[in-house]
């Protein structure tokens, strides 16, 4: 490409390099300007916000230093909350992505039904979650739930509560959450088991790898390792900023056992309207999200010679 | 390149049993929510096994529903708000990403590392101020406190820059030649060689922003400019009371618009999702 041929053209570009510079801050300004007033000014207010007392409403606020962070941590609410974000983070990311490993390898391994399955397993990602958490509360409702009719009728005398009871409330979100990262992370390992070569399940069969564990063994999980190391990372920041479910079926309840990060920070933010304090819970998600992918970088860096 | 071949039916059965088995669980929520809503309330306080409707009870159940709920007004608004923010998402992102691909300009490399830095904010992180300044002017209840965080997707940004990149500079060295600007030449000719990023991202939009509950929430009240997730959650709430089989019906309404779309362009919405999500 460096030889004579084609250089007419980039002389042209050689030769205009301020309309080329010109022409590069003219399109970027549109979209600088709605960065720096919505993302970039908001984000550092958020940040400055949480070392205030700020309250929407009251007249004047002061710079508290990390009172707002001592507060949070005496706080029980806050430490239930927490916990709880860990907890659902914790059951949602390996279930949700073994699960979806399982499919999509199940899916893969044949040809018949591969767009259908795909289809009804990725249903949950385009459903409205707010209308399917509704349906959620159905089928797990105490009395009239299909879930516990069954139960019953197997001869569970008194099945849980589910959504209402404070033991089986974590669980029962988690169950909802797992149902819905399910399909999300079977598209992503199936465009990574895509991408695996055929030539190496060939190679392997002629070293003599004969049984269906051996090829997974040796080379699918080796070979999707970066597809699931993204997958683990994205499904746990998808999980940690579980809100929905919560704000639509529990409000944190029965007596905040359901109680996760953002809808404490919802609810201190936008019903009790202390954004000081609102602020510092948002740093303390914004840390763990960039602790997330700080983590992921660095399982990057020792494991590069996969590319 | 030689395809795996089909097995017969008969060895094909154990994947498709199983697959069917577990697919049949996942779709659970979706039959017994059709199923209830067909059904006489008092036929759901029985809490019969039954999926099958004793009496039919389906068209009390959606006309309750269409007469106490405003449903194309939720979904208009849903379209509204989808659509703007959808529009400006482009109209910022596809310049920038074409500049950051393919110009030198001063700057790129700082302005890469902010799109870079950007990626890693949750839209969770700047929402109080934007609450408190959307307040201050009088704009919460409108589409535009619903639109504006939206506007700028760094996401959108790096995705269109690195699809650009691909794209070969001849292309561009050609319609320079031609005598067209930059700006003509992003949206006549780069933008029409990259449909495939475009729709992806356009997909990841709409279903990321339909589904959306916390930003609507924090900035409408009341029905005016509630998008169909806050629609739903109203009327479970203040009308449904107790009465699932109306909530349910309500549920299939809301959910219906997307997975249709989704059903009817599956193989786009599924590429969309899976281009979109290993890229970010």
């Amino acid at each position: 490409m460096s030889s004579a041929v084609g250089l007419g053209a980039i002389k042209v570009t050689r030769g205009a390099p301020i309309g080329e510079a010109l022409a590069g801050l003219m399109l970027t300004v549109p979209a600088g300007l709605a960065y720096l007033v919505m993302l970039l000014l908001p984000t550092m207010a958020t940040i400055l916000l949480a070392f205030t007392d700020y309250e929407l409403g009251l007249p004047d606020w002061n710079w508290i230093g990390l009172g707002n962070f001592t507060e949070m941590f005496e706080d029980r609410g806050f430490g239930v909350a927490l916990r709880n974000t860990i907890i659902y983070v914790g059951f949602v990311t390996p279930l949700s992505i073994l699960l979806g490993l399982g499919i999509a390898l199940l899916i893969e391994s044949g040809i018949r039904g591969r767009a259908t399955f795909r289809a009804i397993f990725f249903l949950p990602v385009v459903s409205l979650t707010v209308a399917m958490a509704a349906a959620w509360q159905y089928l797990l409702h105490p009395t009239i739930g299909p879930l516990n009719g069954l139960l019953r009728a197997i001869g569970v005398s008194s099945p849980p509560y589910w959504l209402s009871s404070s033991d089986w409330v974590l669980l029962s979100l988690s169950a909802i959450g797992i149902w819905e990262n399910i399909g999300y992370n079977m598209v992503l390992f199936l465009a990574g088991l895509t991408a695996i070569p055929r030539e190496l399940y060939h190679a392997a069969e002629v070293d003599g790898t004969k049984t269906w564990l051996d090829r997974f063994r040796l080379v699918t999980w080796p070979l999707l390792g970066p597809t699931t190391l993204f997958v683990l990372t994205i499904t746990m920041i998808r999980s940690i900023r579980v809100f929905d479910t919560v704000a639509v079926l529990t409000q944190g309840g029965p007596n905040k056992a359901s109680e996760v990060l953002l809808h404490t920070m919802y609810k201190e933010g936008f019903t009790f309207l202390r954004l000081g304090y609102s602020a510092a819970i948002t740093l303390v998600f914004l840390v763990m999200v960039l602790g997330l992918v700080w983590l992921q970088t660095k399982a990057l860096d020792k494991r590069v010679h996969y590319g | 390149m030689d395809k795996p071949r089909e097995r017969s039916f008969l060895a094909d059965t154990p994947r498709l049993l199983a697959l069917g088995l577990v697919g049949l669980l996942l779709l659970m929520p979706y039959i017994w929510m059709l199923s209830a809503s067909l059904k006489p309330l008092d036929e759901l306080f029985r809490a019969s096994l039954s999926l099958w409707p004793e009496r039919f009870h389906a068209v009390e159940n959606y006309s309750r529903v269409f007469s106490q709920v405003p449903v194309f007004h939720y979904l208009w608004n849903g379209i509204v708000v989808c659509a703007g923010i959808l529009f400006f998402q482009l109209l910022f992102a596809v310049p920038a990403g074409y500049a950051l691909a393919k110009l030198r300009f001063p700057g790129r490399d700082i302005a890469f590392g902010l799109v870079m830095l950007g990626l890693l904010v949750p839209p969770h992180v700047p929402a109080l101020p934007l609450y408190v300044t959307f307040s201050k002017l009088g704009l919460l209840n409108t589409y535009a406190a619903l639109i504006l965080p939206f506007t700028i997707s760094v996401f959108a940004i790096f995705l269109f820059r690195q699809f650009f990149r691909a794209l070969p500079d001849e292309l561009i060295h050609a319609a320079r030649l031609d005598g067209i600007g930059e700006f003509e030449i992003v949206w006549r000719i780069i933008l029409p060689n990259s449909w495939p990023a475009a729709t992806a991202f356009a997909i990841f939009s709409v279903v990321a922003h339909w589904n959306d509950l916390f930003w609507p929430l924090i900035v409408i009240e009341g029905q005016a400019r509630a998008t169909p997730a806050l629609g739903v959650l109203y009327f479970r709430s203040d009308e449904a009371g107790d009465d699932f089989a109306a909530l349910m019906a309500a549920a299939v309404i809301m959910t219906l618009p997307l997975v249709l779309a989704f059903l009817f362009a599956q193989r786009r919405f599924v590429e969309g999702i899976a281009t979109t999500g290993l890229k970010g």
